[in-house]
Order: structure tokens, then sequence, then C-alpha cells
């Protein structure tokens, strides 16, 4: 495995629009192998359509984003699917597939890219799920578990090929402060002893304390990123007046609503 | 209800107003009592209407009587203000409480939302444009669908273990054997209907044995097919969209993509595969049973079951049969594959999974049709 702290993923000069909406006028950041990086900013910033160009569901209308150093806004057929081998992504819903169980979920991936044994496959299964606190669950569906479980059987999933890199999508939007603090420690968990690289996309700050190694703030005034940083050094010490009021929750300051006329 | 009509109009009758003219010239509206949803409501054509009497002059709202204003009370005061402002005469509200004022205050167009301009119009030249270019892409996306499909369906047909062999057994089953029942009884009824219809003008003639001739030609040749493709899109076009449109909607289609496999080769190739499967099934199932349904009545008739054996061996061809049986297969594809792809192309939300479930039956019974239009013209030029 390659070294802690190369860069991972190069997102170069990326520019976005929605029909004539223009969403990133070249941003570019870049991720560091093994660090959980989290994309912050408030609402319709832009931060799951940052993510969805970074997995290659979205073609920008400029620019480039190298994975490992293969370009996933370019690469077709074989390219493109030995670049998706290296990631794994966890979707806002969890998207786990309805008509699976969780054990046929997490078996997916592998049943179409391993050339495992049958219960080879069940056990890999089994441990992920394992490693994200499902015991017992194997045999559920979908539509029988909470919300919070969904999302870690769905990590479970992005897990099955043990990509280099998982991205989350607002891991904890949902869920009560129990639960995601648990999912804050499986996360870290995983960096940690794994290795694995977490790229986050969410706007709860419990959670960025505890997780983040770096953030990047997006903002639509500027088209991109307005801050870079350790989530307490920009609180303490951001020149940004709006990054410094998100780090400290403190509302738009509201014109003195007074008397009329 | 009635007590419901009774309590508005006992909170309507909350809230009074007064105009006057003042020794200045102004407009004085006097609003004074209960102002909440209710008697806002009734309130509100008097009040605006009042309001435009002012015109160019002065506007002043007297609300020191209120009592009570929440914000759809307020929403009268800022239409009211809105409405003089845009007519060019000064507005003031005077003695409204403290409390209300900021309610007012909040609901008030931002100076952002005021000086936005609103969208433009297209025109027509543009929305020409538009609407052509949303054809283009639309076609662009069919002819890739399309060809995607035949790239998948030809690797899965060479490779047949890359096939999701058992969602294809569960989508024939659910498709399938589960459409028996409907199949069955609109075939009988069908045939039963078509017999009976046909006997009576032909028993004028003496010919009500061609009854099953009629019958026969008819069924395996023409409705037999046609009957059991759109029952299987109605059926199964429609499930295949919601299903697939459900899967779009909850981001699963984008789960399968960045997982590397292809939405069409797991989710279409096996639905198109299963209704190829099933249609032919169907196709004889809907014949068969309209056969029975038309020896009821040939019976009723008279004549001997073994007479109407007879006859349907002696006019149907063996052309018949398989004319039919090349339909159903092509009826099946275009079935299944419509329905995938208006489940694919669902947009987002509930609304959209219906739309699309709609528009994979509009598309699928259209492109039926048009294609039995076809095969019966290459028949005729075929001799068949």
């Amino acid at each position: 495995m390659a070294e802690r702290g190369e860069t991972i993923i190069r997102v170069d000069e990326l520019t976005a629009r929605y029909g004539d909406r223009l969403i990133f006028d070249r941003l570019s950041c870049e991720v560091k192998r093994g660090e959980v990086f989290v994309i912050l900013g408030g609402s319709g910033c832009g931060k799951s359509t940052l993510l969805k160009h970074m997995i290659g569901l979205y073609r920008p209308a400029a620019g480039h984003i190298l994975i490992d150093g293969g370009d996933i806004t370019s690469a077709e057929g074989e390219a493109r699917r030995r670049l998706l081998r290296k990631i794994g992504v966890m979707y806002q819903s969890g998207a786990l597939f309805g008509s699976m169980t969780l054990q046929e979920n997490v078996r997916l991936p592998l049943e179409e890219f391993a050339d495992l044994p049958d219960d080879a496959m069940d056990a890999i299964a089994a441990s992920k799920l394992r490693l994200v606190q499902l015991e017992g669950f194997e045999r559920f569906y979908p539509s029988e578990i909470s919300g919070g479980m969904k999302k870690r059987a769905a990590i479970a999933r992005a897990m099955a090929l043990d990509p280099a890199i998982l991205f989350l999508d607002e891991p904890s939007a949902g869920l009560d402060p129990i639960t995601s603090a648990e999912l804050d420690q499986t996360i870290l968990r995983l960096a940690r002893a794994l290795g694995v690289t977490f790229v986050v996309v969410t706007h709860e700050l419990p959670s960025i304390y505890t997780i983040a190694d770096r953030v990047i703030m997006l903002d639509p005034r500027v088209h991109g990123i307005v801050a870079t940083g350790v989530p307490q050094e920009l609180r303490d010490h951001a020149t940004d007046e709006w990054v410094r009021r998100f780090f400290r929750r403190e509302a738009e300051p509201v014109a003195a609503a007074g008397g009329l006329a | 209800m009635q007590r419901n009509a009774a309590a508005k109009a006992e909170s309507a009758s909350r809230a009074r107003l007064r105009a006057e003219r003042d020794a200045a010239g102004a407009l004085r509206l006097v609003l004074s009592g209960h102002l909440d949803v209710d008697s806002t409501g009734a309130l509100w054509r008097e009040a605006t209407l009042a309001a435009r009497g002012a015109g160019r002059d002065a506007l002043v709202v007297d609300a020191s009587g209120l009592v009570y204003c929440d914000t759809a009370g307020a929403a009268l005061l800022v239409a009211i203000e809105r409405e003089q402002r845009a007519a060019g005469g000064s507005f003031a509200i005077e003695g409204l409480r403290d409390e209300f004022g900021q309610v007012v205050a909040m609901l008030r167009p931002s100076e952002a939302a005021a000086t936005a301009k609103p969208a433009k119009r297209p025109s027509f030249l543009a929305g020409l444009g538009r609407s052509t270019l949303e054809v283009v892409s639309d076609l662009r996306a069919l002819v890739s669908f399309v060809g995607e499909l035949s790239v998948f369906t030809l690797r899965v047909l060479r490779h047949p273990g890359e096939l999701r062999f058992r969602d294809a057994v569960t989508v024939a089953d659910r498709a399938g054997i589960g459409a028996v029942p409907i199949v069955a009884l609109v075939g009988f009824l069908l045939g039963l209907i078509l017999a009976f219809q046909g006997a009576i003008p032909m028993q004028r003639f003496g010919a009500e044995i061609f009854v099953a001739d009629l019958l026969g030609i008819s069924m395996l040749r023409e409705l037999g097919p046609l009957m059991a493709a759109i029952l299987l899109t109605a059926r199964s076009g429609s499930a295949f969209a919601a299903e697939i449109g459900t899967m779009k909607v909850n981001e699963e289609i984008d789960a399968l993509s960045t997982m590397g496999l292809e939405p069409v080769r797991f989710l279409v190739v096996p639905r198109v595969l299963a209704a190829v499967a099933v249609v032919p099934a169907l196709t004889v199932l809907t014949s068969a049973f309209a056969l029975i349904g038309g020896l009821v009545v040939f019976v009723q008739l008279g004549f001997p079951p073994v007479t109407f054996a007879n006859r349907i061996l002696e006019s149907v061809t063996v052309s018949d049969v398989v004319g039919g049986f090349a339909k159903a297969l092509v009826f099946g594809v275009i079935v299944a594959a419509v329905g995938c792809l208006r489940g694919l192309q669902t947009g987002n939300g509930a609304q959209a999974v219906g739309a699309s479930a709609t528009s994979a039956v509009v598309s699928g019974i259209i492109l039926i049709a048009a294609t039995d239009g076809i095969f019966a013209v290459v028949f005729y030029v075929l001799g068949i």
C-alpha cells in the first residue's frame, strides 16, 4: 500500500453548471491518502454536486478529477471500472437494494468483481456487517431496519471490496445524536485501523470536530472554496465572517425589526 | 362541518374594517378586532378594494384597535402596502402593537427579492430551439439505450454465466405466472364474445359453422399476441418502470453505476429476457382460452366439439401460428425495454415515478400497435 500523506484525489480546475447556473468556477483541491476530508457548506452550495463529480456520476463542464492518478472524468470502459474499484460510496439515503437482504447487498460487489467461492463471500459479507455493528441482521431487508442501521449497512456495502477511498454523503443527516456519534466512531476506526481515506459531506458541527482532519468550505458566492483547514482553527481564526459564523452556529444578524413606517 | 362553519362565521365577525377620509385628504383604513386566518379571509377583498381607493393619495392604516394579528393578518397589511407603493402613494401603519409589527417585518419581501427580475419568458425561437434540443437528446438517449441493450444482451447470450439468472426467474414468475389468471379470463371472454357476435350475422346465412375459422385465424394470428402484449404492458411494463424509477429516486441506480455495475446489464437485460420468455407462453394461453370460450358458443349452436377442432385444424395454417409467435417475441422485447427505459429516465420524486409508469404503458401500447401494423405489411408482402 502506498504511503499516507500523498495526494490520492486531485480536483483540478473543476467547472460545473446546472443548465445556465454556474456551480463551480475552476475549483481545485486535494485529498491526502488516509485522511478524513470533510466538504462543508450551507444547504444548496454544491457539496453533493462536488461529491458526485468526484465519483464520476456527473461529467464536469471543464476540468479534471484524478483518483489515484487516473482521470475519472474521461475514463471509459475497463479503465473506468478499475477506477471505480478504488472507491466506495455511501449515499444520503443509503441506497440499499430493497429486494435484497443486508447480506446480499454486501455480497453483490463481491459476486460481480471478486473471484471467490460462495462460502468465502458469505464470510466476508458477514465480517463487513460486523465491522459496522450489524451482526445478527444479515437476513434482514432494508425496509425492516432503522435509518441509522441502513446507513451503516450502506458503509458495509461500500467497504465490500476494501476500496482505498470511501465517500459518505451526509452520514449523520436525520440521525439522533447518539447514533450519529456511533457512526463517527465507526468512521474513525476504519480510517485509523485500515488507512481508508474518507471524503465526507456533512454539516453536522459536532461530527466535524470529531472526525475531520481537514475541511473545505464551499460558498456559492465565490462558486468554489472559501476556506480550507482544520475545523478548530477555522472556528477561531477564519478571516471570512461567514465561515466564522458557520462554525460558531450564529444566525445572520437580522436588521433591527422594529416598528413600521 | 356545521360547527366549523359556525366557528368561522363567528371569528369572521371579530375583525372590522372602516374606511374614511381625514382632514388632510388621506385615506384611513381603520382595522379593529381579531385579525386571524379566518377573519382576514373575510376582510381581504373588502380591505384591498378600499385601499385601492387611495390611489396616489396617502394611505394610513389605523391598527390601534387590533387586539390580535397573526401571519395571515400581517400578510394582508403587507399586501396593501405593496399595492399602495406600486400605485405611487405613501403608506403608513399607525398604532400597530410592537409584537404584530415584528410579524409584519418578517413578511415584507426582502430588498433582494423586490429588485430581482422575474425570469424572462423565452421567445418563440428560443422555445423552438430548446424543444428541438430536447427531442434530439431524447433520441440520442434512445439510440444509446438500444445500443447498450443489444451489446449486453448479446454478451449475456454468449456468456450465460453473466446473466442475473435469479432476477430473470423472479421477473418471469411475476410477469408470466402471475399473469395467468387475467390472461385466461380475458382470453376466454374475448373468444366467447367474438364467437357469439360473429355467430349472429353468420346464422342468417347458415354459415355459423365458420365461427370456428373466424376465431382460429383471428386469435392465433392477430389477437392472441396483441392481447398478451397489451396485458403484459399494463401489468409488467408499468411495474418495471415503477420499480426502476423508484430505484432511481432512491439513488440505487447511482449506487449501481459507482459499483461499476451497468444498470442496463444489471436491471434491463434480465427483464427483457424474462419478458421474451413469457410472452409466447401468454400468447398461447390467451389463444387457447379464447378457443375454449368459442367452443362454448359453438356447442350452444348445436355442433359437436369435434367439428370445432376439425374446422380449426383445417383453417389455421402453420404460418399463422409462426407469425403470431414472431410477433409475440418482438412485443415482449418492446414492452420490457420501454418499461425499463422509462424507469431509467425517471426524474425526482414520487410524482415522477407515477409519470414513468404511465408513460411506459402509453408508449408501450403505441409501439405495439405500430409494430403490429408493420408486421401486417411485411406478412402481406411475404404472402404469409
